[in-house]
């Protein structure tokens, strides 16, 4: 059995090297969220619309995003970038820029299985009242979808934080490199390790007890 | 932007056209340089080995844990056993895969000596499989509340332990229901065998991210890349669909139970 010294962490370790990490991973995961909600949406209604020029489109950027493993989209994105704007870019931009359209197509199918889970009737009443597509999205169905969408939009929001680790890939200063930094120059990588991992356990467990307790209120009933 | 498809036949030592391309592959024909379309098929091969294993882990696994948390309550060990399967799916899920990759593999090997004599694609997998495992165990659970209560009380009644009632009863329906989640949770673990990167094992995104720094033709590598991970999920999951025809029963419609995305 090995011994493991924990008194290492304490809270200039923290201030040090893990905070910086912390605030970029859930400054990561903010930005997807709400990017990735307002892109999906878009991407959604698109496919919605029943005009194909539009659908198609959305179809393909959904099923591309989610058949190629995200450390590949990073890499893309981390090559794409640079080659398109004609400038080197940061690690921390391209992962920004990455996961929001890497989200939208994820939020986008929660979006639209959110919309296709209200009634038609509402959609119906609305256009009998004379409301414009728009008038109609904008305050019969959408509110009514998202507000069924909370506790899937939390859910996608757990997984989310947790891809940020993935981030390794391209160098990013994010809360699971903040760890392996601070295991380096302590010496003790083998605890860091464990410690990262049991706060990865911490936020997401903690977040998802939440959600359970939010599903149950917001849920609509019919 | 032109695309040079031509990178493939360079020699990965020194960048030289190899002659013979294709025969060349995997050290057949006269010219047996290493050329890079050389070194793509045989990433490729590395990453379905490390998803094949962890597969195997994760389905023995996961439909053992999603069992043992609909065991009915009939005394203190069944209880003991529905509380373990639901820290190990808890424990599993809320860890990144990352993370637990550099678990097993940094980490636990310490704690456990006998694990250092493993390769390293091992340890990778066993962090795939026990990862998947936790989400497997979820679908396979829903699969079995599917089932209407009728079928648990019949085998009761005729008399089967619990045991005989999951062997003969339950599991066989529930896991015909189950294929259809089963095939996107391995489809996602093809996809996540892409972070075996992070311990340097030989598999497609290390592939991807080494030849692009050497041979600076990044799209085209990653373009391979890409079409491998994609044709790999497209292979399995035309390899379920056939499992499910397979398997049907001819009557039974399944209640599906579409969970979302991801």
């Amino acid at each position: 059995m090995l011994s493991l010294d924990l008194s290492f962490y304490n809270w200039e370790l923290f201030t040090n090297y893990i905070l910086k990490g912390l605030l970029f991973s859930v400054q990561l995961t903010v930005f997807a969220t709400v990017g990735g909600i307002i892109f999906g949406t878009f991407l959604a209604l698109m496919r919605l619309s029943g005009k194909p020029s539009l659908a198609y489109p959305a179809i393909f950027y959904v099923n591309i995003m989610r058949s190629i493993p995200l450390v590949m989209v990073i890499l893309w994105f981390f090559l794409l970038i640079p080659m398109l704007i004609g400038k080197p870019i940061g690690a921390d931009l391209s992962a920004t820029i990455t996961f929001i359209a890497f989200e939208a197509a994820f939020f986008s199918e929660i979006v639209r299985a959110g919309i296709q889970s209200v009634p038609r009737g509402q959609g119906f009443a609305a256009e009998a009242l004379g409301m414009t597509y728009g008038q109609n999205m904008r305050f019969i169905v959408l509110p009514q979808a998202f507000r069924n969408m909370i506790p899937v939009f939390m859910t996608q929001t757990i997984i989310l934080f947790q891809d940020t680790s993935l981030v390794y890939a391209i160098g990013a200063y994010d809360l699971l490199k903040g760890f392996e930094i601070a295991g380096k120059n302590y010496g003790r990588p083998i605890e860091t390790y464990i410690l990262a991992a049991a706060t990865y356990f911490v936020i997401c467990f903690s977040l998802s007890k939440i959600v359970r307790r939010i599903q149950a209120k917001v849920a609509i009933i019919r | 932007m032109a695309l040079d498809l031509g990178v493939f036949c360079k020699n990965t030592l020194d960048g030289e056209v190899v002659d013979h391309c294709f025969s060349a592959l995997f050290g057949l024909g006269q010219n047996a340089d290493p050329s890079y379309l050389d070194w793509l098929l045989k990433a490729w091969g590395w990453t379905l080995a490390v998803a094949g294993l962890g597969l195997l882990i994760a389905l023995v696994l996961g439909a053992a844990m999603g069992t043992l948390r609909t065991l009915p309550d009939t005394g203190r060990s069944s209880r003991v056993l529905v509380r373990l399967s639901t820290a190990w799916v808890e424990l599993f899920r809320n860890i990144p895969i990352l993370v637990q990759v550099f678990l097993w593999y940094h980490v636990i090997p310490a704690f456990i000596p006998p694990l250092k004599a493993f390769p390293s694609y091992w340890l990778v997998s066993i962090a795939l499989g026990f990862f998947t495992s936790a989400r497997i165990a979820e679908q396979v659970r829903a699969g079995i509340q599917a089932l209407p209560s009728g079928q648990r009380a019949a085998a009761t009644a005729l008399g089967l332990t619990t045991a005989q009632s999951y062997r003969y009863v339950i599991l066989p329906m529930a896991l015909r229901i189950v294929i259809p989640p089963l095939t996107s949770e391995s489809m996602n673990l093809i996809k996540n065998s892409s972070v075996a990167f992070a311990v340097s094992v030989p598999e497609l995104t290390l592939f991807a991210m080494q030849a692009q720094e050497e041979t600076s033709h990044g799209v085209e590598i990653y373009l391979a890349v890409t079409l491998l991970y994609a044709l790999s999920a497209f292979a399995v999951n035309r390899a379920m669909a056939f499992i499910e025809k397979r398997s049907r029963i001819p009557g039974f419609i399944a209640p599906t139970n579409d969970a979302g995305a991801h």
